[in-house]
């Protein structure tokens, strides 16, 4: 069982370095679903066999809304925002890799220094969670559309959902829905978001988006 | 004790391995292809014939070949193959392979700066500029594997890795053995790094620094080439395809299957991807640098 | 019955969607806001029992927090339906940059602002703090649309900017929580729930670098819901571009529900003895935000930003007294209630100097006492309360959040508290005398007369704010000393 669950880190830190490398928004949104189906099979390997109805469902309809529902919102906001397929990074895509094998390096060094308590983990538990809401992180703050954006978002809720299911934290059913909603709306919201921009802006550029500023005397 | 058989398996069947690639490419474009001996032919035709040198080159220009082919074949007393150990192991020895290579390289870009043809010197800058990047990614990826198997010696090193490292540490392995992949397309020249049939200099990077070698040199070229690409293969066998049942020659025969579906497999890589735009190879060198510093992480 | 306060707002916000009707819309926003108020002061009355298993309860704090949120609500409500009767379904001038712009629907303006209500009233009366960050993100969701209301670049870009940065600040939140649940987890595997309850009776029992580190986090993920200062970038934008009703219930409501997130967990530390721990990081966040605020009040040439700026002081006011423990907390508590009341009253009172004056300079308005005589004097009498004079309600616990540093005997804490206070003050009162003196320009003078409503309902939370500085009821004095209690 452990092997598979280290399978399932080392392709989430892959996923991880896709979206970094990724040069074309289809892709990028295609990593974010992958992400999403590799949690709800992350979430059922850590039950370690002990397998209940709801902590099977729960893990699939995390799975079925992360990794087929929000994207294909995603795809459809890509299309009518009709959004340039390029990424258009604010910084080349080797820095970007060489910036998340810095996130690596750091998740790395922050896993060995948060032990988890209790019960003895694979090594790359914690370090691929922390590092894949690196990634969102440094996404968000090195993309200039507004989707990557939100991709970026999502891979940070990845992130934590992927923590939660790592400590195996078995959180009330009614949360775990609630929290999915919250996903899922958040989505949906900015998904809305986004064709507005489109429409007012003719693009989806957010560092466009600077008219905001405080003009001081 | 060190073995003849591995040296002598890569220098017969190394033009052969590179002969299989074509074939595969050429089936899979729907042509028939040249025979399977052909690069052997060209090599023997090269040979017979006399090198021509350009006034304005020095004697670097004539060593650079040489140095390649020792340095490569030195390197390949290291490398044990199926069930036979290398000539030669000692603890860190992978490191020597890695600065052999390093070291043909070098006399290589040299032997090209020295004839001051401008498309050389800016293949020579690619691929110094591409090799500082998969050189670490070597590293790292022997590093990783020296510290999953406990050997610091090429030969006992491939010799532990089994079914049975696979069984509990695959994820580890196959990103070692991502980091070797892209390393050995890189470091050879092949697709979606460089194209080695490409015919526009502009776009080559390790076939234009070889432009101006004819004769023995350019066969020597070639051979070291094919030597080079029989070396990294050798090693991804030995890590992707772990066949021990302790008789040595059923162990070798099982390596050359191996070779054999590595060939076919590059072959169907390079039909099937174009070569990537040169700004993005740096970046694709990267991510194997990543991989394998995931390895060892791991 | 604490079921129906959160189910009234969400049910009646559903429906709002789907009322064709203008008229029967707003009365049903009326009449949803007056039964929410009705409800929440009946609470007083009648302790409501527990809901589902003890999630849903109210505490003092909580208790506080949503009449507040009901009290404001129903005048947000009032103001609201004024204040649409008089936007029509009308193309607008934008007066900033001259273009014509449209209004979002009114169906999904009252349904957002109905959701919205259920979200902070679910905030307030959660005691589970898993429940709580849930109803904190589904906060964020429902007020991103008020904030586009007005559909123009500017709004969309300061929506765009809320959503973003605030839902990245609660995913932080969440890993904050997934932290907790981590430190709660026994050696044998045993663990305590997330119950604030269970949490701080077994508070000793807490890994304690963990539940250190899950402070940090949700402390910086509902800071940034709250707009502590670095995080408060998105707060001056949604502030000055959602309309005035907005912003009204976003600086008076929103960012208490945000701080009843990092009260709950201070609970926490203070009953495992970390409050020095929590009380240094609560305090450096409220100095820093009150200094930020301090800096861009000094010559802001929008006064809608300015009184967002000054919600991020009085965030690090309320930061800084509950850091602070003992009479502070009091004060902190109190002047939650002070700051709401009178920061929507500004509000609002801004939304009616926009609506005639056309401008957000406070160079472009002169004369206010003249042109609007009630929302000049409200304007007036509303920026020295903010500021903090005597004798109205954010004096009385300004003062008291001092008194609590002095008698700590934390000299240097007061000096720097008292020291932004005054900058602070010299920096608002300036724009405002002169916006309300002065001769006013022709084409304002001859503006159409508005709704009485747009001038009443601030006018009452001014009463609301008079009141909280001359007289404390003695029923709200026990209930802020309960809930002061909780928090060291």
């Amino acid at each position: 069982m452990s092997q598979l669950i280290n399978s399932i880190l080392v392709f989430l830190v892959l996923t991880g370095f896709m979206l970094l490398s990724s040069s074309r928004l289809a892709a990028c949104i295609r990593a974010i679903a992958i992400q999403g189906v590799l949690l709800g099979v992350l979430a059922i390997a850590m039950q370690d066999g002990r397998l209940s109805t709801v902590g099977v469902l729960l893990p699939l309809i995390t799975a079925a809304v992360k990794g087929l529902v929000l994207p294909w919102l995603l795809f459809r906001a890509m299309r009518e925002a009709d959004a340039v397929r390029e990424v258009e990074p604010l910084i080349s895509y080797n820095l970007s890799i060489m910036t998340g094998a810095a996130a690596l390096a750091l998740s790395l060094w922050l896993g060995q220094r948060l032990q988890l308590p209790s019960h003895a983990s694979p090594p790359l538990q914690v370090p691929a969670a922390f590092f894949t809401s690196l990634v969102g992180v440094i996404v968000i703050v090195s993309r200039r559309k507004a989707l990557t954006q939100v991709l970026g978002y999502l891979a940070l809720e990845n992130g934590v959902y992927a923590f939660g299911a790592a400590a195996a934290l078995r959180l009330p059913v009614l949360v775990e829905l609630g929290i999915l909603l919250d996903v899922f709306a958040g989505v949906f919201v900015m998904g809305i978001a986004i064709f507005h921009i489109s429409r007012e802006f003719d693009h989806i550029d957010t560092d466009k988006l600077a008219a905001l500023t405080d003009r001081l005397r | 004790m060190g073995s003849l058989i591995p040296l002598i398996v890569a220098a017969a069947l190394a033009p052969l391995m590179q002969a299989l690639i074509i074939r595969t490419k050429s089936v899979m474009a729907g042509r028939i292809g040249p025979p399977l001996m052909q690069p052997y032919r060209d090599l023997l035709k090269l040979a017979r014939k006399g090198a021509v040198y350009s006034h304005t080159t020095s004697w670097i220009f004539q060593l650079g070949p040489a140095i390649g082919l020792a340095s490569v074949l030195l390197a390949l007393t290291l490398i044990p193959f199926g069930g036979f150990a290398a000539l030669s192991a000692f603890p860190g020895d992978f490191v020597l392979v890695v600065y052999l290579m390093a070291l043909g390289r070098f006399f290589t870009v040299a032997a090209a700066l020295d004839t001051g043809s401008s498309f050389e010197g800016m293949g020579a800058s690619r691929e110094v500029t591409f090799s500082a990047f998969a050189e670490p990614a070597l590293f790292l990826a022997f590093a990783a594997l020296a510290r999953q198997t406990g050997q610091l010696s090429l030969s006992p090193l491939l010799a532990a890795i089994s079914a049975r490292t696979w069984a509990h540490a695959a994820p580890m392995l196959s990103l070692a053995l991502g980091a070797l992949l892209i390393v050995f397309m890189a470091e050879n020249a092949r697709i979606p790094v460089d194209d080695p049939t490409t015919h526009l200099e502009l776009t080559m990077i390790h076939e234009v620094m070889v432009l101006d070698h004819s004769g023995p040199d350019l066969a020597m070229i070639e051979y070291g080439a094919a030597l080079k690409l029989w070396l990294f293969a050798a090693i991804i066998i030995g890590v992707a395809f772990p066949w021990h049942c302790g008789h040595r020659w059923i162990d070798a025969s099982a390596g050359l299957l191996g070779m054999l579906m590595l060939a076919i497999a590059a072959g169907l890589v390079e039909s099937s991807m174009a070569r990537l735009r040169l700004l993005r190879v740096p970046q694709l060198l990267l991510v194997a640098i990543v991989l394998s510093a995931l390895a060892l992480a791991f | 019955m604490i079921k129906l306060l959160v189910l009234i707002p969400a049910c009646t916000g559903i429906a709002a969607f789907f009322i064709a009707s203008d008229r029967v819309r707003r009365v049903l926003l009326i009449s949803a806001a007056l039964a929410q108020t009705v409800l929440s002061f009946a609470a007083w009355v009648v302790q409501p029992a527990p809901a589902l298993g003890g999630w849903l309860a109210e505490d003092a704090l909580g208790r506080l927090i949503e009449t507040l949120t009901s009290v404001l609500f129903l005048a947000a409500a009032v103001y609201a339906v004024a204040y649409l009767r008089e936007e029509r379904h009308q193309a607008h001038n934008d007066f900033e940059e001259g273009f014509i712009f449209s209004n979002a629907r009114e169906a999904n303006f009252t349904g957002c602002l109905l959701l919205f209500l259920a979200a902070m009233t679910l905030v307030a009366v959660s005691q589970q703090l898993a429940l709580l960050w849930v109803a904190v993100e589904a906060t964020t969701l429902a007020s991103a649309p008020l904030i586009y209301f007005h559909r123009h670049h500017r709004s969309l870009e300061a929506a765009w900017k809320y959503l973003l940065i605030c839902s990245v600040g609660i995913a932080l939140a969440l890993l904050g929580i997934f932290f907790l649940a981590i430190a709660a987890t026994n050696e044998d595997g045993s663990t305590i729930s997330l119950m604030v309850q269970d949490l701080r009776l077994n508070a000793h029992l807490l890994n304690v670098p963990w539940f250190k580190a899950a402070f940090v986090l949700l402390l910086v993920g509902y800071g940034t819901k709250m707009g502590l200062a670095p995080f408060h970038t998105w707060l001056p934008d949604a502030h000055s571009e959602a309309p005035s009703v907005a912003s009204a219930l976003l600086s008076g409501a929103l960012l208490n529900c945000a701080f009843l997130g990092i009260l709950r967990v201070q609970e926490i530390c203070v009953a495992g003895g970390l409050a020095r721990f929590s009380d240094r990081l609560l305090l450096i966040f409220g100095l820093l935000s009150m200094a930020v605020a301090a800096v861009f009040i000094s010559g802001q040439t929008d006064y809608k930003r300015m009184l967002a700026y000054s919600s991020v002081e009085h965030m690090g006011i309320l930061a800084v007294g509950v850091s602070l423990g003992g009479a502070a907390v009091f004060g902190a508590v109190l002047h939650m209630i002070n700051h709401s009341l009178t920061k929507a009253m500004l509000f609002l009172v801004a939304g009616n100097l926009l609506a005639v004056y056309r401008t957000k300079n406070p160079g472009g308005i002169r004369g206010a006492l003249s042109v609007l005589p009630a929302s000049g004097v409200l304007w007036l009498l509303g920026l020295f309360a903010i500021t903090g004079s005597p004798p109205f309600g954010p004096f009385l616990s300004e003062f008291t959040i001092l008194k609590g540093a002095l008698d700590q005997g934390k000299t240097l804490v007061a000096i720097a508290y008292l020291a932004i206070l005054a900058v602070i003050l010299a920096a608002m009162a300036a724009p405002a005398l002169a916006m309300a003196q002065g001769r006013p320009s022709e084409d304002v003078t001859a503006a159409p007369s508005r709704s009485i409503a747009l001038s009443v309902v601030p006018a009452m939370l001014g009463v609301g704010v008079l009141v909280m500085g001359i007289y404390l009821p003695p029923v709200l004095t026990r209930v802020l000393r309960q809930a002061a209690h909780l928090l060291g």
